[in-house]
């Protein structure tokens, strides 16, 4: 099966001033779409739109050529959304967290499954250290170890490069790559050029 | 970070698949939030340390005379559990609201209005029946008569539940606002009122020796009216707040 997110004139008007207009936007499988702008510009809006988050736009989106509204149950099943903060709550921790995540989708998941998660994403021995413990970029891994821990087809990242070291950086591009080389679609938003060979959808705005 | 090999053929989920399991999420979502307050033993302390400070101030700015604090203690144990719960409100999203986690519980396929009732349920599970249980301790202060203490725990346990459920929606409307506390009271006040009449009425049936039941009943059908409305307007509460 193929999944395919379609925007179709897409704007957003906040403050009396519109951030965007006019905006078609196709996401099939196998896509990597990055969406570029200065501060401002309304990548998070766009983002929150995308995601099904926001209501206030006009224009129309449409999941696998249903209208998203109608379908929002099996979109939100297939959608995963990490935005600006993190999602995970300080007083837990990391593995508490996750099991909350992969409750949310009805799965019970192993505490085996969510150790080996977070020691894929260099996090063994933070296991159990409450995430308010942890630095920035350890939160921000914790709440990217859902990408591997939660299988979803459509990602829809607010800049996840935020406070992830360098290696980080080029392992997350990796990820993104594979999983677009599976089938799936990404929608990331980022200030730094991603440097992998996958084709790769652009749009600017601002 | 994991290898590039980890990512398997993905899977796209259709309208065949099985709906996730709600008790699940709903079990899991109560067990996070019960250990998320484990950790946080100050805020749950809070309101009955509140609680407790407040009624023994009574005996010692009003008078020791029994007659006089039997007359007013039904009252001032509903009236003073009333803040002790109001004040325990602001915190029901508010921690979820700034780390995220309330934008991914909307974005989950779970209905929201029963995940937030969890967190309600939490809530009342943490402050309301502790409130309930504490109040007879309170009430030897306030020379309440022992045979009316099993009315007051009952009533105060039935009424707290409405309180918590009337408050989530408070709770809900305000979490996106910087200092919505006092919002939250002006909002939620009005709403508490029955439930403060009839919670009050039954224990001063009880201290006179009156049929206790039908207040209450009238409780346990304010309970009822709440739980039938109050998910779905903590629902919509929190998409206002989210998207506003």
């Amino acid at each position: 099966m193929t999944l395919c997110l379609q925007g179709r004139q897409l704007g957003c008007e906040r403050d009396d001033r519109w951030l965007f207009s006019g905006l078609d936007i196709e996401i099939n499988h196998g896509e990597i779409l990055r969406v570029t702008g200065p501060n401002g510009s309304g990548k998070t809006t766009l983002l929150k739109i995308l995601a099904g988050q926001l209501n206030d736009f006009s224009g129309a989106l449409h999941w696998n050529g249903q209208p998203l509204s109608q379908v929002s149950e099996q979109f939100a099943a297939n959608m995963l959304y990490l935005g600006h903060a993190p999602g995970v709550s300080a007083w837990l921790t990391p593995l508490e967290n996750l099991a909350w995540y992969q409750a949310l989708q009805g799965e019970r998941g192993s505490e085996e499954q969510r150790e080996a998660a977070l020691a894929r994403m260099g996090l063994q021995g933070l296991e159990d250290t409450p995430i308010g413990h942890l630095s920035a970029g350890q939160q921000r891994r914790v709440a990217l170890t859902r990408l591997s821990l939660t299988p979803r087809a459509l990602w829809v990242l607010d800049e996840p490069f935020t406070a992830i070291d360098q290696a980080g950086v080029d392992a997350l591009e990796a990820q993104l790559a594979a999983h677009a080389d599976a089938g799936g679609a990404v929608v990331v938003t980022t200030h730094h050029a991603l440097n992998n060979a996958r084709p790769l959808c652009h749009i600017a705005l601002g | 970070m994991p290898s590039s090999d980890t990512t398997p053929q993905v899977a796209i989920v259709s309208e065949s698949k099985a709906k996730p399991r709600l008790t699940v999420a709903l079990r899991a979502t109560l067990v996070r939030e019960l250990s998320r307050m484990r950790r946080r033993r100050g805020e749950v302390l809070n309101p009955l340390v509140f609680y407790a400070l407040a009624i023994s101030l009574f005996p010692l700015g009003i008078s020791p005379e029994a007659d006089l604090l039997t007359a007013i203690a039904p009252g001032l144990l509903w009236v003073m559990a009333l803040f002790a719960t109001l004040l325990s409100l602001d915190g029901l999203f508010r921690s979820d609201f700034d780390d995220g986690s309330l934008e991914q519980m909307m974005l989950s396929p779970q209905p929201l209005a029963a995940l937030s009732v969890t967190k309600v349920a939490a809530h009342w599970l943490l402050t309301g029946v502790p409130l309930a249980v504490m109040a007879p301790l309170l009430g030897v202060m306030l020379a309440l008569p022992l045979h009316s203490y099993g009315v007051l725990m009952v009533s105060l346990a039935l009424g707290s539940a409405s309180l918590s459920l009337i408050g989530g929606i408070g709770a809900a409307l305000t979490v996106g606002l910087p200092r919505g506390g006092v919002l939250l009271s002006l909002l939620v006040l009005p709403l508490y009122i029955p439930v403060l009449i009839f919670g009050s009425g039954a224990v001063q049936a009880a201290v006179v020796g009156d049929a206790v039941l039908p207040h209450l009943a009238m409780l346990g059908a304010l309970l009822a009216a709440a739980l039938i409305f109050a998910p779905w307007a903590i629902a919509a509460s929190l998409r206002i707040s989210i998207n506003g």
